[in-house]
């Protein structure tokens, strides 16, 4: 699925805004390259030989495994795979009087959907239609985002090397498949433990081999479903939590719920302008209210002023003309009283 | 970039060039040049603690990381006083920008150390584009906001400068920069902590959520807001001849700020709560996991919370800023258990990441490189006051 979205894209940097909603929406389901390949290592049969080690260090040109096969000291410690080491063997279960000890294998699973490939911001990881998941170094800007990524702790990195350092994995021996040889693990395993094959006819072996042995097999494939299927798949006697296996793994691939949330992103960049714009427009809206509003209380104010001053300057004119009358009713008041006044002296003459 | 940290020390300043300042930064950033070329040559195994299971240390989790969210003070206080009209807090804006710049011109200088390849930076870009990735995303957004925080950094050398046309059309971008700054915040903050959803299994179910970009964008407002009151309170006290607003007006900001922190913690305290109620991991907090869960929540966001509460309340500058500096602590803890304390929590070979002392030099000379850029432009251009020329305008 992964592959076909990226495949769509094609590199288009505007897609980013499509990346998390490519498929919602959509009621196609791509269930991955028909006949693509995988291989199932069969942990009931694992005697821990780590010929498999040897091997994929020769076919790799990786330096000679540092602990000698049949070294049993390797097993006291539980190991990962390194930039020189893309495949290791460890023991889980140590033997009983009656059980041999459990051992399994670690490498790339090559996921259906590599989440490597999804979180990887140059494109260079890609699930080819064969079903190795190929890593493309003159892309890799060395992020480590893929290392950081993988459930399965599969890819290690060159850190030793200053200037052109690659991220380290199992190829699923790509070319040597493409040539119709087998992976160079599964060729050199004594037991038969390895099996190489088409996905789809690896499940079908794998149901058989649990109906023909239920006693000695859990009914599981581990990797059939696990975030989406993987290439590589492991059976076991032994529950998978016993094997370093995380059990109870979601369906869903990881690189849907490495992306869900991008499907957000489009929203944002179309939303935010027009809000954010509302917002300032609010902001500025209420400066403006608010400044008219005071323009308006001070014209209030002014008015008010205005009108009592109309008022202050009538009542005194008022006054003054009140004061005026009475000063010439007194005047009158007062000469008509003194010509009164002088009247009665001239009588009395 | 060891040319640019040793020409940064000889800048000639007042005092003569053989102050205690000059002397301590010169000799973290001249160990720094040393040992960034000790990794270009030797490789970073030979200068970190890296590992194939702890891909990411701490210049992801310092300074890419937290670098990130501690620079969200710059997109915080514009969006506030150029967007919502809270005119009160533009004598804060210029520096929280100018932080802002640095602290991301700090995490494009963490990545190009941290990267194997760093000269393939473009490469996103011009050559092979993957858009699934968030760190895709976060990329273009970081690139993009880099150069919108560093034209909004350019109205203080222009006024500077004296270069009056030119400080007018940026004036003139002011709303629009803004606007787009926080577009671009929003998305990569929350895209950051999108990173992790890739990881269900490797981060902790008490710190992996659905939620985590949500998580991540709320928690870096906080530190945004936490960051301004931490840089004033060391800028305001250096830079006390040019502040020329009142004690009680920066006061007042503090006092906003810490009400604005102690709404956001809050939130973030709900939203964090909401994903454990969610997901029902209820159980989980009576593990070691869960005990030290609970000390990052309540110690460094809880604490906090009711600090800035307190202290608003109570008007004490001592709470507020004793609450900003916890909260800077605390994200910078979140940060560093999403990248590598509790990533990896149960990883098969039971390894652990502890950073060594080169990369804690490294990261060191980092900062100081900033608070020597921070300083050297504060005293030259118009960045804790107004240019008499531009004042109250955009």
């Amino acid at each position: 699925m992964t592959t076909t979205r990226r495949g769509f894209i094609g590199g288009a940097i505007g897609a980013a805004l499509t990346a998390g909603t490519a498929e919602a929406g959509t009621t196609t389901h791509f269930a991955g390259y028909p006949g693509r390949y995988g291989l199932l290592h069969d942990t009931t049969l694992c005697v821990g030989c780590r010929s498999c080690e040897v091997a994929c260090k020769e076919v790799n040109d990786l330096p000679p495994v540092e602990a000698p096969v049949g070294d049993q000291a390797v097993f006291d410690s539980t190991r990962r795979t390194t930039e020189t080491a893309l495949t290791v063997v460890n023991k889980y279960v140590d033997a009983t009087d009656d059980a041999p000890p459990v051992y399994r294998k670690l490498q790339c699973m090559h996921c259906n959907e590599p989440c490597c490939a999804t979180v990887c911001l140059v494109h260079a990881f890609e699930k080819t239609p064969e079903g190795p998941v190929l890593y493309h170094p003159e892309l890799c800007m060395g992020c480590r985002y893929c290392i950081t990524a993988c459930p399965y702790y599969a890819l290690a990195y060159e850190f030793d090397d200053p200037l052109t350092p690659k991220v380290m994995r199992c190829t699923m021996c790509y070319d040597r498949i493409k040539e119709g040889k087998l992976p160079g693990c599964a060729e050199a395993c004594p037991m038969g433990a390895i099996t190489f094959g088409e996905r789809e006819e690896l499940i079908k072996i794998a149901r058989e081999r649990i109906r023909k042995n239920p006693e000695r097999y859990i009914d599981h494939i581990f990797g059939e479903h696990e975030f989406g299927g993987t290439s590589w798949m492991v059976l076991a006697g032994h529950s998978f939590g016993e094997l370093g296996l995380d059990e109870g793994m979601t369906h869903e691939p990881l690189p849907a719920i490495a992306t869900s949330y991008l499907g957000v992103v489009p929203l944002v960049v179309t939303i935010y302008p027009g809000l954010l714009m509302g917002m300032y427009a609010f902001s500025k809206r209420h400066e403006a209210v608010a400044k008219a509003e005071r323009e308006e209380a001070v014209a209030d104010a002014i008015a008010a002023t205005e009108e009592e001053g109309k008022k202050k300057l009538e009542a005194a004119a008022d006054r003054a003309k009140k004061d005026k009358e009475r000063s010439i009713n007194m005047a009158v008041k007062k000469a008509l009283a003194e010509a009164k006044k002088e009247a009665e002296k001239g009588g009395d003459e | 970039m060891s040319d640019v940290t040793v020409d940064a020390v000889h800048e000639p300043t007042k005092g003569g060039w053989f102050t205690p300042f000059n002397i301590i930064t010169g000799i973290i950033l001249i160990g720094g040049a040393v040992l960034l070329a000790i990794r270009f040559t030797q490789g970073l195994a030979a200068t970190t603690n890296l590992s194939h299971t702890y891909p990411w240390g701490l210049w992801i989790g310092f300074d890419v990381m937290s670098g990130v969210a501690l620079a969200a003070g710059g997109f915080v206080t514009s969006s506030a006083v150029y967007l919502f009209g809270m005119k009160e807090y533009k004598p804060v804006v210029r520096a929280a920008l100018l932080t802002g710049f640095l602290g991301y011109f700090l995490v494009v200088l963490g990545l190009l150390a941290d990267l194997g390849r760093p000269w393939r930076l473009p490469y996103p870009f011009i050559k092979s584009p993957g858009p699934t990735s968030p760190l895709f995303e976060v990329s273009l957004c970081v690139a993009l906001y880099l150069t919108v925080l560093f034209i909004e950094s350019t109205p203080a050398a222009l006024e500077w400068l004296g270069l009056k046309k030119a400080r007018k059309v940026v004036g003139s971008m002011t709303i629009a920069l803004t606007i787009f700054g926080l577009i671009l915040s929003t998305m990569h903050q929350s895209t950051l902590g999108a990173m992790l959803m890739v990881a269900p299994t490797r981060l902790h179910p008490l710190w992996y959520s659905a939620h985590i970009p949500v998580h991540f964008f709320v928690s870096a407002v906080a530190a945004g807001l936490a960051m301004v009151i931490v840089e004033g309170m060391i800028s305001h006290r250096a830079y006390h001849h040019q502040v020329q607003i009142t004690e009680d007006h920066f006061h007042r900001i503090n006092f906003g700020l810490a009400k604005a922190a102690a709404v956001t913690l809050a939130v973030y305290t709900s939203i964090k709560v909401i994903a454990l109620a969610i997901e029902d991991e209820w159980h989980l907090l009576a593990t070691g996991w869960g005990a030290y869960w609970l000390v990052e929540i309540l110690g460094f966001v809880v604490l906090p919370c009711v600090l800035f509460a307190i202290g608003y309340r109570e008007r004490k500058l001592v709470l507020v800023r004793v609450a900003a500096v916890i909260t800077v602590i605390g994200i910078m803890l979140n940060r560093f258990n999403v990248v590598f304390i509790v990533f990896n929590w149960n990883n098969p070979t039971g390894e652990i990441y502890v950073p060594n002392w080169m990369e804690i030099w490294i990261t060191v000379a980092f900062i100081t490189f900033a608070v020597v850029a921070f300083k050297l432009i504060a005293d030259r251009m118009p960045i804790m006051y107004e240019h008499p020329d531009w004042k109250g305008t955009h």
